[in-house]
C-alpha cells in the first residue's frame, strides 16, 4: 500500500538496473534468508481498517467515563485551533530542521517554545524538549552529575514514584546513589536535613517536584537553598502538572537553576500515557551541560534574522561517545502543540485555566472531605490535586465506583505502602459540578453500604 | 531572483505580537488567584503575549508555509525513511477512545488500548524474528540505551561484570556510541573493510571476555547488506557477547530477513521511519526495543501481559478472545524508561499501517524501497561518483568529491542548490569515511516520475558546477533566508526572546 509503481514502471526500472526480477535484486545470503511464514495481522481495505479501529476504541470505556485521574497526566481544554494548525502537512511531515533555509517556520516555533518554557519557569535557557517528564528529570540530573562529578542525588520522597523509578533505570547504568528526601505531615517535603545532607558536597543535586506528586505546593526553604548553593549541589525543580506555572511563583524563585518537567497539559491529548513533552530549563551557567536539541537566533549572509539549530558540538552525532546525551529526537511536533496551545492562550487565559482548577478542585476536595469515611490526607496548599484516606479499603472503593462509570483517582499503595489507604484525585477546569456531585452521591452510598460488590 | 512573496519577509515572534487583555475566552474569568492560595507561593507575574484566535491561526500558518515537509515535495534524506505518512493512521489515533484514555486507566476499561499494543507487539516480533518486544521506548536512542541496559543487567546476573566494552563499526549512526557511554560502556571502533563491510578479521581482533555487545546495522549506512552477518554474529556469541541490531535501516528488510535469523539478541525499531509515523519536525518518535528469549525478562516495565477470556465468542478474531492487563511486576526488569507505558498514539498509527499492508504488502513495501533505491543510484551514477558500485539496499552514497576537485562544488552546495528546485536535500557528511558524501533515499512511496524528476534536477545542477561553479556556490536563492551564520549562533547563543528591557543575568 501507498506505493505507485504500475508493473510497466517496476518493468522499465529494473531494465536501467539490468537485474531482471525484484527476486534478484533484494536476495540476501540463503544462511539468512527468510523460510518461515511472518504472523501479522491482515491486510485489511481502508474502510475496514476503521471499522477495526473504531472496535479498539469502544472497548476503551474509561475513556469516556467520569475521571479524577490525574498524577501526571491531566485533561485540560484544547480549543480546536490547536490541531487544525498543528495537524498541517507541513509541520507534520517535516524532518528534524537540519536544512535551516528550508525550515526557517518550524525553527521559529521551537524558538519561540523556548522562550515560552523560559517565562514560565523563569530559567535563562530551555532545549527543544525531551521525551516526556520522566525522562526529563534523569537527563537534569545526569547534567548536575557531570557538572559536579558527584555521584550522589537527593530526592524528595514526594516526587512522581513513576519519575523516580526511571531516574533509578537511568542511574543503574552510570553507578549513581539516590537518597530520599522523607515527606513531612502537610504532604510536602521535610527538608530539615538537606543543610546538613548537603555540606559535605557529596551530592550533585538535590531534587523537589511543586506540586509534588500529592498535589502540594512544594518548595526548598530559603535556608536549605541557600545551602544547597553554597556547597554547589544543583537545586532541581520537577513541574509534572505545568499549568500549575500559571498560577504558582516560578522555581527561579526558590533558588532552582534546573528545572524539568512535563508539558503534556498545554494542548497535548491523554493518548493513553503519549507522546507527552519534556522540558529541560537552566540558569545561563549550564548552557553547555544542557541535552538534545537547541535553536538559535541568528542572521544569514545578507544579515536578515534567521534561525537554526546551534550549539550541535553537545551532540551525538558530532560528538559520539563524548556528547552530552545520546538524545538524537526531540518532541517537537508536542512541543508545537503546546506552543500553539500557550499563543491562544495567553497570559490571560493560562491564568483563568489555572483559577478555574484551583477552584474546581478546592470545591471537589471540599465536597470528598465533608464525606464521613473520607479525610483529607494532607493539609499543605495545593493545585489541582490532593490525596483522600479511605475508611474502606481503596481498590475496593474504586471498582465500587468504576460500576457506576466513575474513575476515583489513583490508589497510592503501590507506590506508598505508608498511604495503602489513599489515594490521589484530580480536578481540572473540565471539572463540572454535576460530575462532583455524581461522585460524592457514589462515595456516600458506597462508605456506608454494609458490603461492598 | 525570482519575486519574495509575503512569506519571504521574517515573520515577527508571537512575543512581539498582542496587546495584554486580547484575550479569548476559551474558559470563563477566574477568580484572583490569591483566593486560593497565600500570596506568596503565586507569580509575581505572567508575560506571555494576549493574541487573537486569528492572529494565531495567521502566524503559525504563515509559519508552516516556510518550512518543508514530506507532503511538500520529495525528501530523499539518507537513514531517516521519509515516505508518506497516510491520514488514516492519525485519524484512528484521534478517535476520542484512543485520544482521550488517561494513562491510568483501570486495564478493564483501556482492553482496546492494550489490544492495539499486543497486536502492535505480536506483529513486530514475527516481522523481525524476535521473541517480545517492548512498546516503552521512546525513540531510537531512547531504545538502545534501554537495550544497552538490558545487557548490563544481563551480564550482571552471570556475574560477569567485566564486560564493559561496546563495539561500533565506523559507519554507525552517532546514537551508537552516545548510547553506550550513558550506559557507562567504553566504546570500540571499527573501520569498515575496502566493501564497505564490517570484515570478520577485524571484529575478532577487537573481540575477547570483555566484550559486552556488538552495535551493528543492516543494511548499515552505506546501503549494503553485511553479508557475513552470521559468521560475525558467532564470532561474538562465541566470547560472550551479545548483538545489538540498529532498526533504522529496518525498511530494506520485511519479509526478505530478520534480524533475529541473523544472530541478533537486541534490537530497536525506529517506527517513525519503516512504520509512517510522521516525524513531525524531529519527534515525538517512536522506538520499541526486541529481545531474543533469554532476554525478555529483562526487558523494561510495563510489559503487556494477556491470557485466553474463558467467556469470549469462539466466533470472534483471535486477539479479541484475549483479556489484557499491565505487568509491572517483572523481578528481573530494568525498571520503567519513560512516565508511562509507550508513545501509544503512534502504536495505533504504526498497527494502522501494518493493517493496511499485511504480510505481503510489507513484503513489497521493502522489495520497492530497493528497486526505487538502485534506480536512483543508475542514474545518479551517471554523473557522480558512487564510491560502493554494486546494487543497494534501500538506500546509497554518492561523492562530490572528484566533483569538488575540479570545481570547488561540495556536497554541501549540491544539497542547498537542491532546495533551490524545490527538493528537500539528501543526508550531507554521513556516513563519515566517505568524503563529500551524499546519502540518498528514496523510500517506496515516491513514483518514477518523481525519481526522474530529481534525477533531472540534481543532474542540472552538477553540469552548472561544471560550466559555472559561482552559481552553485550561491545556493540557495529562493528560500526565504539564505545560507545560515551558522558560527555567529554558536558564538553568541541566542535562545529565546527577552522582554524589552530585560537584561541577561550573568
Amino acid at each position: 500500500m501507498y506505493t505507485p509503481h504500475t508493473q510497466a514502471d517496476i518493468a522499465a526500472m529494473l531494465e536501467t538496473i539490468g537485474v531482471a526480477s525484484l527476486d534478484d535484486l533484494i536476495r540476501v545470503p540463503d544462511d539468512v534468508a527468510l523460510k518461515v511464514p511472518l504472523d501479522i495481522v491482515p491486510a485489511l481495505p481502508e474502510y475496514q481498517i476503521a471499522r477495526r479501529f473504531a472496535h479498539f476504541a469502544e472497548k476503551n470505556s474509561g475513556a469516556r467515563a467520569t475521571s479524577f485521574l490525574g498524577a501526571g497526566a491531566y485533561r485540560h481544554y484544547v480549543p480546536p485551533a490547536v490541531a487544525a494548525l498543528a495537524m498541517r502537512g507541513e509541520f507534520l511531515t517535516a524532518y528534524t530542521p537540519y536544512q535551516a533555509e528550508v525550515s526557517q517556520g518550524y525553527l521559529q516555533t521551537i524558538y519561540e517554545w523556548q522562550t515560552y518554557i523560559c517565562l514560565l519557569t523563569g530559567m535563562d535557557i530551555a532545549n527543544a524538549s525531551v521525551y516526556d517528564g520522566a525522562t526529563a528529570l534523569a537527563e537534569g540530573a545526569i547534567m548536575a552529575i557531570n557538572e559536579t562529578g558527584r555521584t550522589r542525588l537527593l530526592v524528595s520522597r514526594a516526587v512522581n514514584p513513576n519519575y523516580r523509578a526511571v531516574l533509578q533505570t537511568y542511574c543503574s547504568g552510570l553507578d549513581v546513589a539516590i537518597d530520599e528526601l522523607p515527606i513531612a505531615a502537610d504532604g510536602g517535603t521535610d527538608c530539615s536535613g538537606v543543610a546538613a545532607a548537603v555540606a559535605d558536597k557529596n551530592y550533585a543535586a538535590v531534587i523537589l517536584q511543586s506540586p509534588n506528586f500529592f498535589g502540594v505546593v512544594d518548595t526548598l526553604p530559603k535556608a536549605a537553598g541557600q545551602a544547597a548553593l553554597a556547597s554547589e549541589t544543583v537545586p532541581i525543580a520537577v513541574i509534572a502538572e505545568a499549568m500549575a506555572l500559571g498560577a504558582l511563583a516560578t522555581p527561579a524563585s526558590w533558588d532552582a537553576q534546573i528545572v524539568v518537567g512535563e508539558a503534556q497539559s498545554f494542548g497535548n491529548a491523554l493518548a493513553y500515557g503519549g507522546p507527552y513533552v519534556g522540558f529541560i530549563a537552566a540558569t545561563e551557567k549550564h548552557l553547555r551541560r544542557i541535552p538534545g536539541r537547541l535553536v538559535g537566533k541568528t542572521v544569514d549572509k545578507h544579515g536578515e534574522p534567521a534561525f537554526t539549530l546551534t550549539l550541535q558540538a553537545r551532540e551525538q552525532h558530532i560528538r559520539r561517545e563524548r556528547a552530552t546525551s545520546n538524545i538524537c529526537s526531540n518532541q517537537a511536533h508536542c512541543a508545537l502543540i503546546a506552543t500553539i496551545y500557550l499563543a491562544l492562550l495567553g497570559s490571560t487565559g493560562l491564568r483563568d485555566v489555572a483559577a478555574l482548577n484551583l477552584e474546581r478542585s478546592r470545591e471537589l476536595a471540599s465536597a470528598v472531605g465533608g464525606i464521613d469515611g473520607c479525610e483529607l490526607r494532607f493539609n499543605g496548599p495545593f493545585f489541582n490535586e490532593f490525596v483522600v484516606r479511605l475508611r474502606r479499603p481503596v481498590e475496593e472503593v474504586l471498582a465500587a465506583l468504576r460500576t457506576r462509570h466513575i474513575l476515583g483517582g489513583v490508589p497510592l499503595g503501590r507506590f506508598y505502602p505508608e498511604y495503602a489507604d489513599s489515594m490521589v484525585m484530580t480536578a481540572t477546569e473540565l471539572t463540572t459540578t454535576g460530575e462532583i456531585a455524581s461522585l460524592t452521591a457514589a462515595l456516600k452510598e458506597i462508605m456506608h453500604a454494609p458490603a461492598l460488590v | 531572483m525570482p519575486p519574495r512573496s509575503s512569506d519571504h519577509c521574517a515573520a515577527p515572534l508571537i512575543f512581539e505580537q498582542g496587546a495584554l487583555g486580547r484575550a479569548n475566552r476559551y474558559v470563563e474569568s477566574g477568580k484572583p488567584l490569591e483566593t486560593f492560595l497565600p500570596h506568596r507561593l503565586l507569580r509575581d507575574d505572567l508575560p506571555l503575549p494576549d493574541n487573537s484566535e486569528l492572529d494565531v491561526v495567521r502566524h503559525f500558518t504563515r509559519l508552516s508555509h516556510r518550512t518543508f515537509g514530506i507532503d511538500t515535495g520529495f525528501y530523499p534524506l539518507g537513514s531517516c525513511t521519509m515516505k508518506y505518512n497516510p491520514r488514516v493512521n492519525d485519524a484512528m489515533a484521534n478517535l476520542p477512545g484512543m485520544r482521550d484514555l488517561h494513562p491510568w486507566t483501570d486495564d478493564a476499561l483501556a482492553q482496546g488500548a492494550l489490544q492495539v499494543m499486543y497486536e502492535l507487539e505480536r506483529s513486530l516480533s514475527s516481522l523481525f524474528g524476535m521473541a517480545a518486544f517492548s512498546l516503552n521506548p521512546s525513540a531510537g536512542a531512547h531504545a538502545e540505551l534501554t537495550a544497552l541496559l538490558i545487557a548490563k543487567r544481563y551480564f550482571k546476573e552471570l556475574g560477569q561484570t567485566r564486560r564493559d566494552k561496546v563495539i561500533v563499526p565506523d559507519t554507525a549512526h552517532g546514537t551508537n556510541p552516545a548510547s553506550a557511554a550513558m550506559c557507562g560502556f567504553k566504546v570500540i571502533s571499527l573501520p569498515s573493510d575496502a566493501r564497505g563491510r564490517v570484515s570478520l578479521a577485524e571484529i575478532e581482533k577487537v573481540l575477547g571476555d570483555d566484550t559486552a555487545v556488538c552495535m551493528m546495522t543492516n543494511p548499515n549506512t552505506l546501503g549494503l547488506f553485511e553479508d557475513d552477518i552470521r559468521r560475525i554474529a558467532a564470532a561474538v556469541h562465541a566470547v560472550g557477547g551479545l548483538m545489538y541490531y540498529d532498526g533504522a535501516n529496518a525498511n530494506a528488510l520485511m519479509g526478505n530477513a530478520r534480524p533475529g535469523d541473523m544472530g541478533f539478541d537486541l534490537m530497536h525499531l525506529n517506527l517513525h521511519k519503516t512504520f509512517t509515523i510522521p516525524h513531525g519536525g524531529g519527534g515525538a518518535g517512536h522506538g520499541p526495543v526486541g529481545v531474543a528469549a533469554h532476554l525478555v525478562e529483562y526487558l523494561p516495565t510495563p510489559v503487556v501481559a494477556w491470557q485466553a477470556d474463558p467467556d469470549a465468542d469462539p466466533s470472534l478474531a483471535p486477539s479479541d478472545r484475549l483479556r489484557f492487563r499491565l505487568d509491572f511486576d517483572r523481578p528481573k526488569s530494568v525498571g520503567p524508561v519513560r512516565s508511562f507505558w509507550s508513545n501509544f498514539a503512534h502504536a495505533v498509527r504504526a498497527l494502522s499501517y501494518i493493517y493496511a499492508n499485511g504480510a505481503q504488502g510489507l513484503t513489497k513495501v521493502s522489495q520497492l524501497a530497493v528497486l526505487n533505491a538502485n534506480y536512483l543510484r543508475v542514474k545518479i551514477g551517471e554523473f557522480l561518483d558512487i564510491p560502493y558500485d554494486e546494487p543497494c539496499r534501500h538506500e546509497f552514497v554518492a561523492s562530490a568529491a572528484g566533483l569538488k576537485k575540479r570545481t570547488g562544488v561540495r556536497a554541501l552546495d549540491l544539497a542547498k542548490a537542491l532546495l533551490d528546485r524545490g527538493y528537500h536535500a539528501p543526508t550531507i557528511y554521513f556516513p563519515l569515511l566517505v568524503p563529500e558524501c551524499l546519502m540518498f533515499e528514496p523510500t517506496e512511496t515516491e513514483s518514477k516520475e518523481t525519481l526522474d524528476g530529481f534525477v533531472a534536477a540534481l543532474r542540472e545542477i552538477v553540469q552548472t558546477a561544471e560550466r559555472d561553479p559561482e552559481a552553485v556556490l550561491a545556493a540557495p536563492v529562493t528560500t526565504v533566508v539564505g545560507r545560515i551564520d551558522e558560527t555567529r549562533a554558536a558564538r553568541y547563543p541566542n535562545l529565546r526572546w527577552r522582554p524589552r528591557g530585560e537584561a541577561l543575568q550573568r
